[in-house]
This record gives C-alpha cells, sequence and structure tokens, in this order.
C-alpha cells in the first residue's frame, strides 16, 4: 500500500538516469519509501494520540494489527469493517476493546445471547497493543484516566444516577438481573472501576451508550464512587442473599421459613416418647 | 349441653356413648348410615420414657428449666447488646452488628420459653388420652323456643314491628351516616375535572423541553449518540409541588435508533427526530417504569411481569401482559437544538382504567 504511490515517481526518474550512478534508483526508491513511510507512520500516530490519552508508538499498533489478524479477524473483518458474525470496529476507540478484552468477553468462546465474561485471554500488554490499533482505524472512546475512575466522588450522588439510569437492569445494589432471551445484565460486585467506566461509555453489547452528555465524567465517577461503597461495606440488614431482594429472599422463606414451622408444628404434635 | 366443659378423662370413660348421644340431639346433620365405621377406641396406653424412667424425668425437667433460664439470658443480652453495640457512629457495619445481636437475643428469650413449654407438656405434664365430643351445632328445643320468644316480645316492647315512622327513619339515619366519610375521601381526588380527565392528560406540552432526570438540565438533538438511552423529565417537574404525581405520568425514555431501523406509521412521520425517538416510560399493563432497553435488539423490557415492547415497530407489545404499545410522546428541535416535545401524549398513559378507550 505504502509503495504503491511511488512507483509512477520512481519510473519518471529512471528515464534521466544517464549520467548517474545505476545504484541511485534503488537508493531514491529506498529514501522515498522510508520518508514516507515514516510521515504515513508519524501521521497515523499523531491522530490517534489526539484522542488517547495513551501515545501509540507505531510499534505497539503494529504488534496489535498482528494480535488482531490472529485472534478477531475471523468475524471483524481483515481490517476491523465487520462481517456478518461481528461488528465494525473502527471508531469503537480504545476503551470498548480495554473492556471487551479485559474482561474476557472478546473474543468470544461462540456465539450466543451474549458474550460472557471468562478470563482474558491476553496479558494487560497485549491488550493494550489491540487497543492501539483498534483507536489508530478511527478516533472513538480512549481509555479513561485514573483520575476518572477513582472512587473518591459523591456516592450520594452516584447512588442517585444509578438508581435511574442502571438500577433497572443491574440491580439497586449491582447484582444483576435478568433481561430477554437468555441475555442477562451481569452482577457489577467483581468489575473494576475502569472496566465499569468503558462500559458505559461504550455501551457493550446490548448495553445502551451512557455518553459524557448523557452521564458527565463526575457523575461516572460518582456511579463507580457508589458502587465501590456498596462493595466494601456490608448489608445493614444482614445476609443479604445475593442482593437479588423479592426472589432470593422469597425463596428463602419458603424453604427455610415454612421449612422451620413445618419440622416445629410435627415435633409439637408428635407423641413424646 | 355442656359436653365441651367435660375433662377428657370423665369422657374417656363414657366412650362412644357420649359421641352417640350428641348425634341422637342433632337430627338432619349427621347422616346415618346402617354399615357405619365403629369406634375403633383408643389404642392401648404407652407410657413415655419420663414416666418410667425417674433419671429421664429428671433430665426433661433439667431441659425445661434451663430452656427458661435461657430465655432470661436472651432477654438481658438484648438489653446489653443494645448498649454494647451503639449505632450513635453511623456506620453500617454498626448498625448491622446492632440488629444483629439484640434481634439474637430476643429471639432466643422469644423461641426458649416456647420450645420449654411445650416440651414441659409433651414429657412431664400428665399424659392420658381423653375425648371432647364436638358441641351440637343447634341448641335444644327449649333454647330455641325461648330465643323467638324473647325476639317476639322485644318487638312487642319497643313496637319496632308497629312504630313505622320511627323504624324508618331509623333506616334512613343508619344509610345516612357514611355519606360524610365518602365525601371526605372523594376530597382527597381531583377537584375540579373528572379523575379520567386527570388520568389521560400529562405535563408535557407543546413546546416543552426534554430534560435530564434528575438534574433537570435539557438535552441536545447532538447530545443524543447513537444507541444512547436518556431518562427523560419535562422541563419544570423538579419546581412542580407535586412532582411525583407529574412524575409518574411524564416520565419519558429517549433513544436513539439508526433511522433505516425505526418503522414508522404515515401518521407519526414527524414524531421522531433522526431516529430519536421517546416513549412513555410507564407500562400499560400495571404502570411499573419500563427502562430495560436493549440497544442491539432494541427490545424493551418491564422488570415487573416481563412484557417487551419492540422499538422499531413503535413500541409494540411482543411479548408479556401488557395489552397496548406504549405511548409515544411526539418530539422535535427548538430553534438552539434541545430537544421538544411537539404536544402532549395522545392517548393517556399507563394501565387501562374505565374511561379509557
Amino acid at each position: 500500500m505504502r509503495a504503491n504511490p511511488h512507483t509512477p515517481t520512481s519510473s519518471r526518474r529512471r528515464k534521466k538516469t544517464g549520467r548517474r550512478h545505476p545504484l541511485a534508483t534503488v537508493a531514491l526508491i529506498a529514501i522515498g519509501l522510508v520518508v514516507t513511510g515514516g510521515g504515513y507512520a508519524a501521521f497515523n500516530s499523531s491522530t490517534a494520540s489526539a484522542d488517547t490519552s495513551n501515545t501509540a508508538s507505531q510499534s505497539s499498533i503494529d504488534q496489535g494489527k498482528k494480535l488482531f489478524l490472529a485472534n478477531c479477524a475471523t468475524c471483524h473483518g481483515l481490517d476491523a469493517v465487520g462481517t456478518d458474525n461481528g461488528p465494525s470496529l473502527v471508531g469503537v476507540g480504545s476503551a470498548a476493546v480495554d473492556f471487551q478484552v479485559g474482561t474476557g468477553r472478546m473474543p468470544m468462546a461462540m456465539q450466543g445471547p451474549q458474550a460472557e465474561e471468562k478470563p482474558p485471554q491476553f496479558t494487560d500488554k497485549q491488550i493494550g497493543q489491540l487497543a492501539d490499533y483498534i483507536a489508530s482505524l478511527a478516533p472513538g472512546p480512549s481509555i479513561p484516566d485514573s483520575s476518572l475512575t477513582d472512587p473518591d466522588g459523591n456516592a450520594a450522588n452516584g447512588a442517585q444516577l444509578f438508581r435511574i439510569n442502571c438500577a433497572m437492569c443491574h440491580n439497586v445494589a449491582g447484582a444483576g438481573g435478568a433481561l430477554t432471551e437468555g441475555k442477562f445484565a451481569p452482577n457489577l460486585r467483581t468489575v473494576s472501576p475502569t472496566h465499569i467506566y468503558e462500559a458505559m461509555l461504550t455501551g457493550p453489547q446490548n448495553m445502551p451508550v451512557f455518553n459524557d452528555r448523557n452521564i458527565s465524567p463526575q457523575g461516572k465517577k460518582d456511579i463507580i464512587t457508589y458502587l465501590m461503597f456498596v462493595r466494601n461495606n456490608p448489608s445493614p440488614g444482614g445476609l443479604e442473599l445475593g442482593s437479588l431482594g423479592p426472589v432470593s429472599e422469597g425463596l428463602f422463606a419458603w424453604i427455610f421459613g415454612l421449612g422451620a414451622i413445618v419440622a416445629l408444628t410435627v415435633w409439637i404434635t408428635a407423641k413424646s416418647n | 349441653m355442656a359436653q365441651d366443659d367435660n375433662s377428657g378423662t370423665e369422657l374417656a370413660a363414657a366412650e362412644s356413648s357420649a359421641v352417640e348421644h350428641a348425634r341422637a340431639g342433632d337430627p338432619g346433620t349427621a347422616v346415618l348410615v346402617e354399615d357405619a365405621v365403629q369406634n375403633p377406641g383408643f389404642p392401648p396406653h404407652r407410657q413415655r420414657v419420663t414416666d418410667k424412667d425417674p433419671k429421664k424425668e429428671k433430665r426433661a425437667e433439667r431441659t425445661v428449666y434451663t430452656l427458661f433460664y435461657l430465655s432470661i439470658v436472651g432477654s438481658i443480652w438484648a438489653v446489653a447488646a443494645y448498649m454494647l453495640f451503639p449505632i450513635e457512629s453511623g456506620k453500617i457495619s454498626d448498625v448491622r452488628l446492632n440488629t444483629l445481636f439484640i434481634g439474637l437475643g430476643i429471639a432466643l428469650a422469644l423461641l426458649a420459653i416456647g420450645f420449654g413449654a411445650i416440651h414441659w407438656g409433651k414429657s412431664l405434664m400428665a399424659a392420658h388420652e381423653g375425648i371432647d365430643v364436638r358441641h351440637p351445632v343447634r341448641g335444644s328445643e327449649d333454647t330455641v323456643n325461648r330465643a323467638v320468644e324473647i325476639f317476639r316480645e322485644a318487638n312487642e316492647e319497643s313496637g319496632f314491628g308497629r312504630r313505622t315512622l320511627i323504624r324508618n327513619s331509623l333506616i334512613g339515619a343508619l344509610v345516612a351516616f357514611p355519606l360524610p366519610a365518602i365525601v371526605l375521601f372523594r376530597g382527597l381526588g381531583p377537584q375540579d375535572e373528572t379523575p379520567a380527565k386527570v388520568l389521560s392528560h400529562t405535563m408535557w406540552a407543546k413546546g416543552t423541553r426534554l430534560t435530564r432526570d434528575p438534574s433537570g438540565t435539557p438535552i441536545k438533538a447532538s447530545d443524543v449518540t447513537l444507541g444512547s438511552v436518556f431518562h427523560v423529565i419535562p422541563e419544570g417537574l423538579n419546581e412542580k409541588p407535586n412532582m411525583l404525581e407529574e412524575k409518574a405520568k411524564a416520565a419519558v425514555l429517549l433513544m436513539r435508533l439508526e433511522e433505516s431501523d425505526l418503522h414508522v406509521s404515515p401518521d407519526r412521520k414527524t414524531w421522531n427526530y433522526h431516529g430519536i425517538v421517546a416513549y412513555s416510560k410507564i407500562c400499560t399493563h400495571v404502570g411499573c417504569p419500563v427502562a430495560l432497553y436493549e440497544q442491539q435488539t432494541h427490545h424493551l423490557l418491564c422488570p415487573c411481569h416481563q412484557s417487551q415492547f419492540d422499538i422499531t415497530h413503535e413500541a409494540k407489545v411482543i411479548f408479556g401482559p401488557a395489552k397496548r404499545p406504549l405511548p409515544q410522546l411526539p418530539i422535535t428541535v427548538d430553534a438552539d437544538g434541545y430537544l421538544v416535545a411537539r404536544s402532549d401524549f395522545t392517548e393517556p398513559v399507563g394501565p387501562s382504567f374505565w374511561e379509557r378507550h
């Protein structure tokens, strides 16, 4: 691809080579290639760095592309524009890659109702390289800085935002819940703050997008603060039973509550031996 | 008459004749068959271990009073726990310990009394079988006649049947008595218009800006990126004195889909803005907030009874008990680029009521 624009140039120069050293053409082609290729790379990484907080080096992007071609291109296409089996990744940004690959959702084990969390297949470094490659394709949301994800915001405001925007699917304590046709909103108790932030920003799979104009970065930080508060503080009501509300509590009451009443009734009415 | 007052022993001695006697005094309710099952009587009396073995008896006694003492310990512990685990620090972990230990103390106090009393009754109190015969439903002839006589006398002496003017005015007074309650309770409802009209209209009006819940800041059309969901309240809702009542009707969910995914009916051509659609968040089944939006399937799920609405087909019901699609709020943008309502909902939001057609 890089060599294409230079072929006519070099052929034009070849016509005037009467006095020159026979190797001059080769040298010129080499110089031309290095200059334009380097410029292309510099331009590429400068657009990428405009949108990502981490400056992505060309070698990182190249490594990421190799990983992408080997692991992702089957479904997402050779240049990440998507196929029938997977969406286009142009413009999804490094945040989406870090979330999907960092939580093990991608690469998917198989097509199903939704990609489920599993141990990540790549090291943090490789995930970073993949993210750099995808971010180099088109501008998109970048991996949030730790100043945005540290849980030192306003937990009360975060709780209100969480109740309004998130709790209907993820449960008010972040315990997760069922959706339609085998899909579900996952438990948030073990998700890292960075991944929570990235999920809000990019809307993975069936989760809607909550962009910065909807929930401001400070609001997202407050939501993370609330979730960390719930995670680090015990439930005031004692046994949480998975924080699932009436489902698990009702089941507990039916089995253990009624079971105890039945056992007591049997004991009271049985004759003493 | 007073068979139920007899203690079990006497009746046990009388055996089945007591049953026969009771039946005889109650004709008409018992079906007497020729080959009725014979009363097999009691199984042979079996002595309990506490009757036979004085050691076991002593042990049972010890168990019972230990349980009662445990109950005292539980009660005292509950009082002590109230002081030992204060909640003044405001920390949730402290509240939890306080609740846990007071609860354990009270539960021990009550359960130990119960277990002790039952164990006492079962293992130590006198054990002999007996029958308490069921009370006949109908009284004796004398009682019945006497009751009829009392009614007749009362009627004669009070003149209830004779002085019809007094009787009818009393009935009238009793009928009128609950009327104030009905009027007072009616006063809790909407006053100047019929309740049906109140249910049919919400805060939305032409030009009302769509604002974020809970901050109340207006939303620009450009803020709503593809796949976004905004939880929306009408502008000025937070300043309303009856904010919650209005919110319960006016809550809206704003979503942006690819325009090509929307199947818009001809009369709703102008109701969406470049794929941004707004639907009532109140389920048409029983009014739960429907907000579980899946951005890829474009399905909206109600968490209460699993009704599903297809946003690409104007919130058509595709599963569950809801009978009608969610009402759509017609929207457009104003001169500043903010999303505004074109009008109120064109149909009542939420579940059915009598006057809804």
